[in-house]
């Protein structure tokens, strides 16, 4: 029972439809403690469907999302303590325009976590330098560039401690020559133990850093294994498919 | 013809002052507690009731689909009938004032919704996912940058519920517009029209100039 307890995020039989159209069509799948999981598969596929319901972004229509035990799609959860912990980035970077970088940082800490302002910023000059932006954290974002706006935001999520990192396409807004910049603080972030689940076109880095890997086609997870399961030896024919046209 | 303007302005401007200081007055008072109703229902718009949907659809239907004069009809003489009790709490006056209120309050709401509506949605979604509860993402991301939208429309609110005021004059207001009438009693039929005209003129203008500032200054922090 002891890879039960290591069960960080688990999905049961989870569904979203939108309108008409069944996005996603009952998902089982646990992440584990740790693990650094990418997801990969076609547009319109479902993966960021998927990534969006584990902190219940989207609202699932059926089944279950249990985050370190909780059941998260239920009215007596208290979603937002949990959403602390589950730090979530995205395309579009989405910082706060009207802060200052340093204030992107401590506003969820101060407000939510009731940490002193002072604690907060001294933290914040730390994760900033690890990024090499400890000289922008007076600036406003829009002074920064597309990948100082995402390691940003990573910084900014890293600030909640969160337990799991979700990542939703984080380079795919990016111009080519800041993409590494980000993808290096993502491998950082992943080799430092912090559970990662990535969505990502980056078929290189899904299969540099990944412990495992899902391919979401349709729906469903078409096929799941390791990086080298999944990309040296296919089994399923739609991800054949996919992979020659991207690879 | 009779008198000229200069010399009618001359001779009556604290009459026309007073008009003045009226119209901003009840235009100020529309616009202010306006914008209280109106936020009141700019946020019910913004809950999940459905029911609340439904009623303050109808609510801001009605109000932006029938002239405000109709409403300041009613409010004088209807409400007054209809709740007998109003007559002890309230002048005739406040129920004009009413009047303008509520019409007011309709048009905030529609300005204070689409000024969140403008705030990206990825606003919310990164605030939400970082664990901010609904009422800190909506002060403390949604609000601050949805106010660069909505204050320079609620002053051009206030311009136009100048104008609007000119209604209350019909109620026996002193606002600008009745100065006409208490200048006809002197005879004086043309006059006061291009004067008033005038002054109204010189408050929408300066006042947009304003505005015009404002929106400067917001685009600069942006």
């Amino acid at each position: 029972m002891t890879e039960t307890n290591n069960v960080l995020i688990e999905t049961v039989d989870l569904r979203k439809d939108f309108g008409d159209l069944k996005v996603l069509k009952g998902i089982n799948e646990k992440i584990i403690k740790g693990e650094v999981v990418s997801i990969i598969g076609p547009s319109g596929g479902g993966k960021s469907t998927f990534l969006r319901c584990l902190n219940l972004l989207e609202e699932p229509t059926g089944g279950q999302v249990i985050f370190e035990g909780n059941v998260l799609d239920s009215k007596s959860t208290n979603l937002d303590l949990h959403r602390q912990k589950i730090g979530m980035v995205f395309q579009q970077f989405n910082v706060f325009p009207h802060l200052s970088v340093m204030d992107n940082i401590t506003l969820a800490p101060v407000l939510e976590k009731k940490i002193p302002k002072d604690q907060a910023e001294k933290e914040a000059m730390e994760l900033l330098r690890t990024v090499g932006l400890d000289d922008k954290a007076n600036e406003y974002p829009r002074k920064l560039s597309g990948g100082q706006k995402q390691r940003l935001a990573i910084v900014r999520a890293m600030a909640m401690h969160p337990d799991v990192m979700l990542f939703d396409e984080p380079t795919s807004a990016l111009d080519p020559e800041m993409v590494k910049d980000v993808l290096d603080v993502i491998k950082k972030l992943a080799e430092s133990g912090m559970t990662c689940v990535i969505v990502t076109h980056e078929m290189g880095f899904a299969r540099e850093i990944s412990d495992r890997v899902l391919f979401i086609d349709d729906g469903i997870i078409a096929e799941e294994g390791t990086p080298e399961e999944l990309f040296e030896h296919p089994q399923n024919p739609r991800t054949k498919e996919f992979l020659s046209k991207v690879l | 013809m009779g008198k000229g303007l200069i010399e009618v302005f001359l001779e009556y401007w604290p009459i026309f002052l007073k008009g003045a200081a009226g119209t901003l007055q009840y235009a100020f008072i529309a616009v202010f507690f306006g914008t209280i109703l109106g936020s009141l229902v700019a946020i019910g718009r913004l809950s999940k009731s459905r029911v609340l949907h439904a009623i303050i659809k109808v609510y801001v239907t009605v109000i932006r689909g029938t002239p405000l004069l109709v409403q300041m009809y009613i409010a004088y003489y209807f409400l007054p009938m209809a709740f007998p009790v109003m007559n002890d709490i309230f002048s005739k006056e406040f129920t004009v004032v009413l009047a303008l209120i509520i019409n007011s309050s309709a048009y905030v709401s529609e300005i204070i919704r689409s000024g969140i509506n403008s705030v990206d949605k990825g606003q919310t979604e990164a605030a939400r996912s970082l664990g901010l509860t609904a009422s800190h993402t909506m002060t403390k991301i949604i609000m601050p940058q949805a106010i660069k939208n909505i204050l320079p429309a609620l002053a051009n609110e206030y311009i136009a519920m100048i104008k609007e005021t000119s209604l209350a004059g019909t109620f026996m207001m002193y606002e600008l517009m009745y100065t006409r009438t208490l200048l006809a009693n002197k005879y004086l039929f043309w006059q006061p029209l291009f004067i008033i005209a005038g002054i109204y003129l010189i408050m929408t203008v300066v006042l947009s100039w304003l505005i015009r500032m404002m929106e400067r200054r917001f685009a600069v922090s942006d």
